[in-house]
């Protein structure tokens, strides 16, 4: 893949804040004594969490264990009941937050990919660009395919997602995010909806936005990559996170119950 | 006279049929007007309230709930006979095609409204959520993204639906729209002969059966390969 074709800073606090970033000094994305209930089922008790610039986060745990709420709580597609959520170090919980103004610097990837059918792989990348940033066509079919290049799908911006293997959606869909320059990005157990040989074209992009600096929060259940790839894992149980660290120490000296439950079902480890 | 005879005498007359074909030519013209006005304004107007009632305002879409089950609860011809000999007595006079215009176009417009609106509900939630992540809000991610697909869904029962009731610009013929089925009953009682009734006959098959098959092609058309 080209690494020399134009690519946006992976973002520009300053452009948004006006000056001194306030955010500096502060994770890029702070999630603090975050609740969230579905009825009578609690799914989240009291959550906290904060990634650091340029860090890769692995969010574990069983399904059921909140890993997903927790994260679409981070753009407010679920409006959490309490606590606050930070994105450098600006609050986007509470009301009087533009959510559309927060939402294009949190780029957010979905197990079912979720393009757009009726565009084409360019236009489910500029639609945002051209409505959101309201940039000029030239301007954003630019930015969409540098986004394409990144992903390795340069040669497929006039194709729709119908035409596209399972593996070359997702990617299209890291590259519709990756083209706002979101300061941080979501993603939602990306690989599960995919067949096992697609996987690693995924994980690739995944590994590559990492080396380039993006900071990035992932559910999923790829423990392989989690283990090479992650800066930090954490292990979420019913509702709580139960245990973090470094992935090396996570997988290999699990400290609680339920870690070591988790990963000698998914037969890993020494 | 044979029987044969007999029926082509009283349905294919060559001498009544010569006479009155430029009238029931007239009237295509008339139906083939207020066709097309009926299934613009009425697909406009089902379209845009589907799309008021996705703001999913209570009050508001209770309105347009109501609207749209009477009109497809009444015969349309019970509110053209209503329209056009009741609104004279409190001081709205409108012509018969306006009258038709209106109680067809409303009509279609209620059918509209439900087949567009079930396009927008069975679009994918993740639709949604995936253009409000990037910063799209909700009018911008309901005409850009969920509108297309729904309405793509949705134009085969769309199109059967506009079908059925441009037909029923017939039902004009009672309050003397000129339109061909007018045209051809005038036709029938001057000549004392069916054939001008055949001739409708043919010509609304010749009007409407390309739009069937229109719609038969549209169904394999807009069939998406799900990804």
């Amino acid at each position: 893949m080209s690494k020399t074709t134009t690519r946006p800073a992976v973002r520009k606090p300053e452009a948004e804040n006006g000056g001194a970033a306030p955010g500096a000094g502060r994770p890029t994305l702070e999630v603090i004594g975050l609740r969230k209930s579905f009825g009578t089922l609690e799914v989240l008790k009291n959550v906290s969490l904060a990634v650091e610039k340029s860090e890769m986060v692995f969010v574990l745990g069983r399904s059921g264990s909140g890993k997903s709420t927790m994260l679409r709580c981070c753009n407010r597609l679920e409006e959490p009941d309490a606590g606050e959520i930070l994105l450098e170090g600006q609050p986007i919980t509470g009301s009087g937050v533009n959510l559309d103004k927060v939402r294009r610097r949190i780029g957010m990837v979905f197990q079912g990919f979720n393009l757009y059918p009726h565009l084409d792989a360019r236009r489910n990348i500029t639609l945002a660009l051209r409505k959101v940033l309201k940039q000029s066509r030239d301007e954003a079919d630019t930015r969409a395919a540098a986004a394409l290049t990144r992903v390795g799908l340069a040669d497929k911006a006039g194709n729709y997602p119908s035409q596209l293997s399972g593996g070359q959606q997702q990617r299209v869909a890291i590259a519709r995010a990756i083209a706002l320059e979101p300061a941080v990005m979501l993603f939602d157990e990306p690989t599960s909806a995919l067949d096992p040989e697609l996987v690693g074209d995924v994980l690739g992009v995944m590994r590559e936005l990492k080396e380039d600096g993006m900071t990035m929060l992932v559910v999923s259940h790829e423990m392989a990559f989690a283990r090479e790839a992650a800066d930090r894992v954490v292990f979420m149980a019913d509702g709580h996170i139960v245990e973090q660290g470094p992935p090396e120490d996570l997988f290999t000296n699990p400290q609680h119950e339920s870690t070591r439950a988790f990963l000698s079902r998914y037969s890993y480890g020494p | 006279m044979s029987n044969l005879d007999r029926f082509i005498e009283t349905f294919l007359n060559g001498a009544v049929l010569a006479k009155y074909t430029p009238a029931i030519l007239q009237g295509v013209w008339v139906t083939i007007e207020l066709s097309i006005l009926i299934v613009i304004a009425g697909t406009l107007l089902g379209t845009s309230l589907a799309c008021i009632r996705a703001y999913r305002l209570r009050p508001v879409s209770f309105l347009i709930v109501i609207y749209a089950d009477i009109f497809r609860a009444l015969p349309p011809l019970v509110l053209i006979l209503l329209a056009y000999f009741g609104l004279p007595n409190v001081g709205v006079t409108l012509s018969s095609s306006t009258v038709l215009f209106v109680i067809l176009g409303l009509t279609l417009g209620a059918f509209a409204e439900e087949i567009v609106w079930a396009g927008i509900t069975s679009t994918d939630k993740g639709q949604w959520e995936a253009a409000r992540s990037t910063g799209l809000g909700f009018t911008q991610t309901l005409i850009f993204v969920v509108l297309p697909q729904a309405v793509r869904m949705v134009i085969p029962p769309l199109t059967n639906r506009a079908i059925a009731i441009t037909k029923m610009t017939a039902l004009g013929t009672v309050i003397g729209v000129p339109d061909i089925l007018n045209q051809a009953t005038t036709a029938q009682s001057f000549s004392g002969n069916a054939s001008p009734l055949t001739l409708a006959a043919v010509a609304y098959v010749v009007l409407f059966l390309p739009f069937v098959i229109l719609s038969r092609w549209l169904e394999s058309r807009f069939a998406w390969k799900k990804g």
